[in-house]
């Protein structure tokens, strides 16, 4: 009681006295749950200076990197065999890597949200884990399991497998460091949705695939699309990890990001910024998808309530 | 509806049936007839590189490849790994099927045989020229006009002069950096180590960045213009002038500096398994002849042949050079004291970062 | 428990679902990082412990955690305020702005380095204005802070969004009728309903910029004692073969990762807690 007066207090102490007796409920009101206008615009202007040297201008530094030279330039660097072959192998990685985390992700999501078991928070603990761990120890765990002089290294040069150095190795890289994604975006949703609907439809007698494909799936769609689109975009940017084990041989094991690395490195700067482009519009092609989708989901519900 | 299902499901899978089918026959002919026409054996080499070399193994794989067509009418096609030449060993080493190693310094290629076994001990000596097919040296590269006056490795321990050299520990060219720093304090005075150790820390004070490799440490200093001094690869030196700035740079020749050997070698256990040795000694052997060396030559590589480089001489300005037999007694002992774990690198760093 | 007997034999699928959740999680992750674990053991604890607590080691994690800390604390700040006003107030170009907060999960991390060190260094856009005031910020710590911060900049603001959305209007008008003004309903009212989200997204920036690697390699000067980051180290280490002391600092972030991880979703516990 004695704290709040003294909040009280202090509040009228910081009023500006032009309207203190004017006893305008109004404007007191105002005053009490909004911000003047001038505070707001300080804000608003302190928050887009914060956004443009941050987010806007290292977007504009790639986009006016990759274009200074013209269109055509941009077309040569990226149709350039070498950068068509690592275009090739993230599209490929992506390919292997995405669906598998999708099918892990939603496989996580349905145990951990529909059923109660001992050690469930152990569990989301570690689902998390890869999200912590610095992307070069990824890498470097790796080798030690699998270079040649690493513990299954020469079990698997007997058998002329190869890991590292090879694409095999820049999948599992890629498959650790973005496994989260999907499943952390799924298990909040559907726990917050419960499992009356599917106990319903079970109860109708309908499958548990047929339950699956036409209850939860509608349900979780759109978590689960912007899960896939985020661990798209980071499976397709992965550099720290797949820069250890990928040994960068030009033409087969770079990948996009590592292919802009060499290019950079040969002086190359137009091109690189050109492929680092591609990226860079895949990200805003990923983010423009998942603001419709937010937006979708926005009406949906609002359709729904009302 | 569960009528006119399984009559679709079954005529789709007549669909896919056929289509498998047709597309197993045409693959088969594709196949048949890929194999009529490869008269040519195609075969294929992986040569982990460093850096530098980037320019000059992609014109010498072409050349290369026209040259062994003629005598043994195989396709040679060449991949590339390029990065800084320690991490480049550590690949090898961790099983990447390099079938030969082009690397910045004889270590890098010795640690090939002292941890993994994948080539002889006396591998240096198969070669011609301690296996060096193509020597540089380090120089200093200023900016345009010479604005801080440096003359020799002696200003680089003025304050007002900001260095720019890769990391040991990690870069070839930084090793052969430090070691021409190095050599060129041991000459100063007279062999007084302690007074060496010193110079060489100051110079080191005086670095700002530490790129993990040669080109990184290029760019930064030509793309950021950090820094008013690059100690730098001779060849690489002349490239930065030749193709990213023009007039923007100059080369400063000291009197004296290391002859750095950056050595080829065939990885034995490699080209046994896959039965590559005949082509990749070939392809280390034609290095030496006077097409490769006048492409190295072009490349700013000092050539080892004396004909061509006579042909080449205007480029590359005489100066006095020691090698690192001489001064240190091989690469094994350089590395062993200079720059493995609290070697006089490590101690230097303490040095300048102890209060 | 009955109960839960029940309900398993009503929804299917939790062998199956969990077995595979397991099985992939083990083979791509578990199992790995289990091995990794048992060949930090193969060293003994004298090689262990030299190798992680060299002056040269101990500096990275000053600057690791110095830098993370500062982005995450930087993060903190205006990703509060970024949260605070794309929910409440109406501006031109809202939704686009709101959009581009996710750029840094989407950017590869070494586009983004090249990007930043480009506009950082002196010659850059913005470096240049910096070195009018004797500031350098490419290849110095504040680089280093730079890039942390920039790769964590989604997660406070996506963390107190949804929570800022939810925050009944009603409460706050309640304050403003009981009489406080506006400083005192934002620090009373609105600020203890944000905390938790604040806390949670503090420390996930913080524990994603520990272990960044590749957008700070090109804009830090990479200096040992100075301006080398634990992750480069590692890379370092590894590079000179020396494994054993490259995973003997990586099982340090290993544990520094967990124990962060824990903290979060202790946090997480806590506030669902509070709420529920």
């Amino acid at each position: 009681m004695n704290t709040f007066n003294q909040a009280t207090r202090d509040g009228r102490d910081a009023g500006a006295p032009a309207v203190v007796d004017d006893g305008d409920l109004a404007r007191r009101w105002q005053r009490a749950t909004d911000e003047p206008a001038w505070l707001k615009a300080v804000l608003i202007t302190t928050a887009l200076i914060f956004v443009g040297l941050f987010l806007v201008l290292p977007l504009s530094v790639v986009l006016y990197g990759a274009f200074e030279r013209g269109l055509a330039a941009w077309f040569e660097a990226v149709r350039d065999p070498d950068a068509l072959s690592a275009i090739r192998l993230t599209l490929l990685i992506v390919a292997i890597v995405v669906p598998l985390n999708t099918v892990f992700g939603v496989a996580a999501a349905w145990a951990i949200a529909k059923f109660e078991f001992p050690g469930k928070p152990v569990l989301i603990s570690l689902i998390d884990m890869p999200f912590a761990i610095s992307p070069v120890v990824v890498g470097l765990i790796f080798v030690i399991l699998f270079g040649s002089q690493g513990w299954l290294g020469p079990w698997l040069a007997a058998h002329d497998l190869r890991i590292i150095f090879a694409a095999p190795g820049i999948v599992i890289v890629i498959a650790f460091g973005t496994l989260p994604f999907i499943a952390r975006e799924l298990i909040p949703l559907m726990q917050q949705q419960g499992k009356e609907e599917e106990e319903a439809s079970l109860t109708l007698g309908a499958g548990g695939l047929k339950t699956f494909w036409y209850v939860t799936l509608p349900n979780i769609k759109w978590g689960l699309i912007y899960g896939v689109i985020l661990c798209n975009a980071r499976a397709m940017g992965e550099f720290g990890a797949v820069a250890v084990v990928s040994g960068r041989i030009r033409g087969e094991t770079n990948t996009v990001p590592l292919h802009i690395e060499v290019l950079y490195n040969e002086y190359m700067f137009t091109a690189a910024f050109a492929v680092s482009s591609l990226l860079t519009g895949l990200a805003l092609v990923t983010i423009a998808i998942k603001s419709i989708i937010e937006w979708q989901d926005e009406r949906q519900k609002r359709r729904a309530a009302a | 509806m569960n009528l006119t299902t399984p009559p679709t499901l079954w005529s789709l899978s007549r669909l896919t049936a056929s289509i498998l089918i047709g597309g197993a026959v045409l693959g088969a002919t594709l196949g048949v007839s890929s194999q009529a026409q490869a008269q040519t054996e195609r075969v294929e080499l992986l040569n982990v590189s460093y850096d530098p070399t980037r320019e000059f193994y992609r014109a010498y794989n072409q050349l290369f490849a026209e040259h062994w067509r003629e005598g043994h009418d195989q396709e040679v096609t060449v991949r590339q790994s390029h990065g800084g030449s320690g991490s480049q060993g550590r690949s090898v080493i961790d099983g990447i099927d390099a079938d030969v190693v082009t690397l910045a310094l004889a270590y890098d290629i010795d640690a090939l045989h002292d941890r993994a076994d994948l080539l002889p001990e006396d591998w240096q000596t198969r070669l011609p020229h301690n296996s060096a097919p193509y020597t540089s040296t380090i120089v200093l590269l200023v900016r345009e006009g010479n604005p801080k006056n440096i003359q020799g490795w002696e200003d680089l321990v003025r304050e007002d002069v900001e260095v720019i050299t890769p990391n040991p520990k990690t870069s070839g060219g930084a090793r052969w950096n430090f070691l021409a720093l190095w050599g060129y304090g041991l000459e100063q005075f007279d062999g007084d180590e302690e007074q060496t150790f010193d110079f060489v820390r100051r110079v080191f004070e005086n670095v700002p960045v530490l790129d993990s490799g040669a080109r990184g440490a290029t760019n930064t200093f030509v793309q950021r213009r950090l820094g008013d001094v690059l100690l730098a690869w001779e060849n690489e030196a002349i490239l930065s002038v030749e193709e990213l700035g023009r007039g923007d740079f100059e080369i400063v020749v000291p009197a004296q500096s290391i002859l750095a050997e950056p050595p080829v070698a065939v990885v034995d256990a490699n080209v046994e398994r896959k039965g590559t040795r005949e082509v990749a000694e070939g392809y280390l052997e034609y290095l030496y002849s006077s097409e490769a060396q006048a492409l190295a030559a072009q490349h700013y590589y000092r050539p080892v042949d004396e004909a061509v480089l006579a042909e080449y001489i205007d480029e590359f300005p005489s100066l006095d050079l020691f090698t690192i037999d001489e001064v240190f007694g091989g690469w094994r002992e350089a590395q062993t004291r200079f720059f493995n774990d609290g070697g006089v690198f490590d101690e230097i760093l303490e040095a300048i970062n102890t209060p | 428990m009955s109960i839960t007997l029940a309900r398993r034999r009503v929804i299917p699928g939790f062998g199956l679902t969990m077995g595979f959740t397991l099985l992939y999680m083990g083979l791509i992750f578990l199992v790995p990082v289990g091995a990794f674990l048992l060949y930090t053991t193969t060293m003994s604890w004298e090689t262990f412990w030299h190798a992680i607590t060299q002056r040269q080691v101990v500096a990275s994690y000053k600057l690791s955690f110095g830098a993370s800390l500062v982005g995450a604390t930087i993060n903190l700040v205006f990703g509060a305020l970024l949260a605070w006003v794309l929910v409440r107030y109406r501006f031109p170009g809202k939704r686009l702005v709101d959009a581009l907060v996710d750029l840094p999960f989407a950017l590869p991390t070494a586009v983004a380095g090249i990007a930043l060190v480009t506009l950082y260094a002196s010659t850059g856009w913005v470096g240049r204005y910096f070195e009018l005031f004797g500031l350098r910020v490419a290849y110095t710590q504040l680089g280093v802070v730079v890039a942390l911060t920039y790769i964590g900049l989604p997660f406070v603001v996506r963390t107190v969004q949804p929570v800022l959305e939810d925050l009944e209007a009603e409460w706050e008008e309640a304050s403003a009728s009981l009489g406080a003004d506006r400083f005192t309903t934002i620090r009373r009212v609105i600020f203890p309903a944000l905390f938790p989200a604040l806390l949670t997204g503090f420390a996930l920036a913080f524990a994603r910029a520990l272990g960044e690697y590749g957008s700070v390699v090109f804009i830090s000067g990479n200096l040992p004692f100075r301006t080398e980051i634990t992750p480069l180290l590692i890379v370092a280490k590894a590079e000179q073969y020396d494994y054993h002391g490259a995973a003997a600092i990586g099982t340090v972030m290993l544990v520094v990762a967990f124990a962060m991880l824990l903290v979060i979703n202790g946090l997480q516990w806590w506030t669902s807690r509070r709420h529920g």
